[in-house]
């Protein structure tokens, strides 16, 4: 009866999440590393009465202190000190994977190699003896297919075992860095292990390691814990490397890795066999991308994929997305029989039901779009849309991979932005990463086409298609060259590098792509049930109160008992709507932004339809009918509301344009805004929603005045 | 022996051993936990529709690489 925390470790692409599913099976959840947006996903079991935790760590390459993601896993290695680590493997892709295994073994941590994909090794003729790589690195080895669960569950057994018996302690592996580097790594090693430096965390040589590769999260760590010690040792790092800069143009960190893959290579040539006229045969995946990243057929493939996903996530999605409309609507129908008229009603029916029920209806397309994208992903596509757009995204200082977060936020007209960017998940690169989140948001989502449509159908009645067409090719214009800007100052830096794997296609797994869709979609419905339903009430509240004062509202009651006719009847009603709009909160904020909203042609009744448009885009059509005394107008069918601007001679054309402009760019949704303080940071977010609005304005500014000048 | 020239400039399909990777910092890092160090024999079996990126066959599996980046890795031809 023991409890044991295991660590899973793995490279990217090494079948490392795969292998924690088949371990934990449902019995996990996701949380976040402290401090840092990387998941962490922790799965609990209980084995022959010892009681398990999983932890499933970032993929990796290696340990160093480059990415957030290789800072935690190093970091749980060493502050949590897991009983064990299993490291997943590509076996097919043994030696590089053993890169990272040989740094967790000079860490010393009790280490169980799991060779994962064996099917694929056998497949591609080679053989690997495992019972020699054992002995060799001193590891349990367990060959595994954890896509089939082949081999996972003695994987757990070999893992608890080693926990049991190695009790904590760690062995550290001694790896020779030849006749430059051994000598001072000895005499870094004897001063921090007779100073006591560090050495209740970890091992004395892999501290002196890490100081000749001048990793600055040890150094920062050292400094604070001793600095005169650290002082020493920072020396004698400097002093090796400007001699091994002088002798041999290299620096430490390079020799480091040079000799680990000496080590490596030594034991791949005791354990694995190649077949002969390997160089020959040419494999399947070689020759898929021979058609699938060629020149002329690859864009277009790629074109129909990127197409065919945002066609399924829109039309099949919409289908059960009414369903939930409706299904909302009979609940809201119901609420309003079952209350009396009064606050509470409208809190619980437009406040909260509608709320909820508006960013439960997003559901659907979640599902839909992660189900084709973790299948695109599992399948090794995702990598070869991001090689082949790379050199047009790099322009722009973004990721070939941002294609996909922009196509679904509405790239071609009619996404949605809160799918959109739930998918710059696949991005790696974290500044591409922010970039792209903040600009997906301008494409065209299908709550902004209403607005679009009544908008060009009221001034450009002739041109409608051409403008649609303009407005969706302006909005991806205003992203890459907003992302441009911002790569160049806010999230300046080189790009990411685009060293990548490209994993051989693989079949996706039903089992995994149901996990990861699942997760996501929970997720955001966890989301909807809590922040979306404060804020979703917030607005709700801004734009009911405070009410009519007693004595408007008994005006309006006189005027209507003596209205003749019900048209007369229904025309007070609206005016009373409109003056009651403007009594609330929202409605004053729009009527104190007049005077600096008129320079882009907007008046009160537009400021508060943009104001509540931050609820959802498609409010911007029925609040601007509520605001111009029409009662509620059906954005599906705005064209009495088109007339109606039309008619305004405060409402030019000029107008519509600096409008369209503004809606845009200007804040996302408020869904938009909660997922992207997921996917990064509520800073950001918050920089986003002012960012954006007064770029927005400053652009509304600009159309007005232009538009104002050329008609 | 043929003379070591830029991975840039390497032809498809020309079977290469890499003899330098001169990038640091993390581009550097990046390079090696991939497993591209000296001696490490490689492959260009195909570039991307504008020529940049490029892919690189290694012997147990492929990587990405912009040219910016196969600039830093020098390479020699290998005979047959």
């Amino acid at each position: 009866m023991s409890t044991y925390t295991i660590g899973i470790a793995g490279n990217p692409n090494c079948g490392k999440t795969t292998t924690f599913n088949a371990l934990t099976g449902a019995h996990q959840h996701v949380a976040n590393w402290p401090g840092v947006t990387v998941e962490k996903k922790i799965g609990h079991l209980t084995r022959n009465g010892d009681s398990l935790e999983v932890v499933d760590l970032p993929g990796t390459y290696s340990l160093t202190a480059y990415t957030q993601e290789e800072l935690v896993a190093r970091n749980f290695l060493v502050d949590e000190r897991p009983e064990a680590v299993i490291d997943v493997m590509n076996a097919d892709a043994l030696e590089r994977n053993l890169y990272l295994a040989v740094q967790i073994m000079e860490l010393g941590v009790p280490l169980v190699l799991g060779l994962n994909m064996m099917d694929e090794v056998r497949k591609n003729g080679k053989t690997i003896d495992s019972a020699r790589l054992a002995a060799l690195t001193g590891c349990a080895v367990v060959e595994t297919v954890a896509r089939n669960a082949h081999g996972t569950d003695e994987l757990l057994k070999a893992s608890v075992s080693l926990a049991a018996e190695r009790r904590g302690e760690w062995k550290p592996l001694h790896i020779s860095y030849g006749p430059d580097l051994d000598p001072v790594l000895a005499r870094m090693t004897a001063l921090i292990e007779e100073s006591a430096f560090l050495t209740d965390r970890v091992p004395a040589r892999w501290t002196g390691i890490k100081y000749l590769e001048r990793d600055e999260d040890v150094i920062v760590k050292g400094r604070m814990a001793d600095t005169a010690v650290s002082d020493r040792l920072e020396a004698m790092a400097r002093e090796v490397a400007e001699h091994m800069q002088k002798t041999l143009k290299a620096q430490p960190d390079a020799l480091i890795a040079d000799y680990r893959y000496g080590f490596i290579a030594g034991i791949i040539k005791d354990v694995v066999t190649y077949p002969l006229l390997d160089e020959d045969r040419i494999s399947r995946s070689d020759q898929m991308d021979k058609v699938l990243t060629h020149t002329l057929l690859g864009p277009l493939i790629m074109i129909a994929i990127v197409y065919l996903i945002y066609k399924v996530t829109f039309t099949v999605g919409e289908i059960p997305m009414g369903w939930l409309e409706s299904l909302f609507g009979v609940i809201g129908d119901a609420a309003s029989n079952a209350l009396p008229d009064g606050h509470l009603r409208s809190l619980i029916v437009s406040g909260i039901i509608d709320g909820v029920g508006g960013v439960l209806g997003f559901v659907p397309l979640i599902i839909f779009m992660f189900l084709m994208i973790s299948a695109l992903e599992d399948s090794g596509y995702i990598a070869r849309m991001a090689y082949m757009l790379d050199r047009v995204f790099k322009i722009f200082g973004l990721h070939g991979t941002s294609v996909l977060p922009f196509i679904v936020s509405g790239g071609i007209a009619g996404g949605c932005a809160v799918p959109g960017v739930m998918a710059a998940r696949t991005l790696r690169s974290p500044k591409e990463k922010l970039a792209t989140l903040f600009v997906a948001p301008y494409m065209t989502c299908g709550a902004k086409v209403p607005v679009f449509l009544m908008l060009a159908a009221a001034f450009f009645p002739a041109h409608a298609a051409t403008v649609m067409l303009a407005i969706t090719l302006g909005a991806w214009c205003m992203a890459l060259l907003v992302a441009r800007a911002l790569r160049s100052t806010v999230i300046r830096g080189e790009c990411t590098p685009f060293v990548m794997e490209l994993p051989p296609y693989r079949m996706p797994t039903l089992r995994g792509v149901l996990i990861h869709t699942w997760e996501r979609t929970w997720e955001y419905v966890k989301k909807a049930g809590t922040v979306i339903l404060g804020i979703s009430i917030l607005i709700w509240a801004m734009m009911t109160f405070p009410q009519l004062p007693a004595d408007r509202v008994a005006h309006y009651e006189a005027l209507r008992q003596a209205a003749q006719t019900e048209e007369a009847a229904a025309d007070i009603a609206n005016a009373e709507s409109e003056e009651a709009m403007l009594n609330t909160v929202a409605g004053r904020i729009g009527a104190a932004l007049e005077p600096l909203t008129k320079h882009a042609g907007f008046n009160w009744r537009t400021n508060i339809a943009l104001t509540g448009g931050f609820a959802a885009k498609e409010v911007i059509v029925s609040t601007l009918g509520t605001a111009y005394s029409m009662g509620d107008v059906d954005p599906e069918d705005a064209e009495p509301l088109s007339e109606r601007l039309l008619a305004d001679p405060a409402f030019t054309a000029a107008s519509a344009v600096a409008l369209i402009i503004f809606t845009m760019l200007y804040a996302p949704c408020f869904v938009t805004v909660v997922t992207m303080a997921r996917e990064s940071s509520w800073r950001w977010a918050a920089f986003s929603v002012v960012g954006s609005t007064t770029l927005a304005f400053v652009m509304a500014v600009i159309g007005y005045h232009v538009t104002r000048a050329f008609l | 022996m043929s003379e070591p020239f830029c991975l840039r400039k390497a032809k498809v399909n020309q079977m290469l051993k890499i003899v330098t990777v001169s990038a640091a910092g993390e581009l550097g890092r990046r390079i090696r936990d991939m497993g591209l160090i000296p001696g490490t024999e490689c492959k260009v079996i195909g570039k991307a529709p504008l020529r940049d990126p490029v892919a690189l066959r290694l012997k147990d599996f492929t990587l990405t690489l912009r040219n910016s980046e196969a600039d830093h890795i020098t390479v020699r031809e290998q005979e047959g």
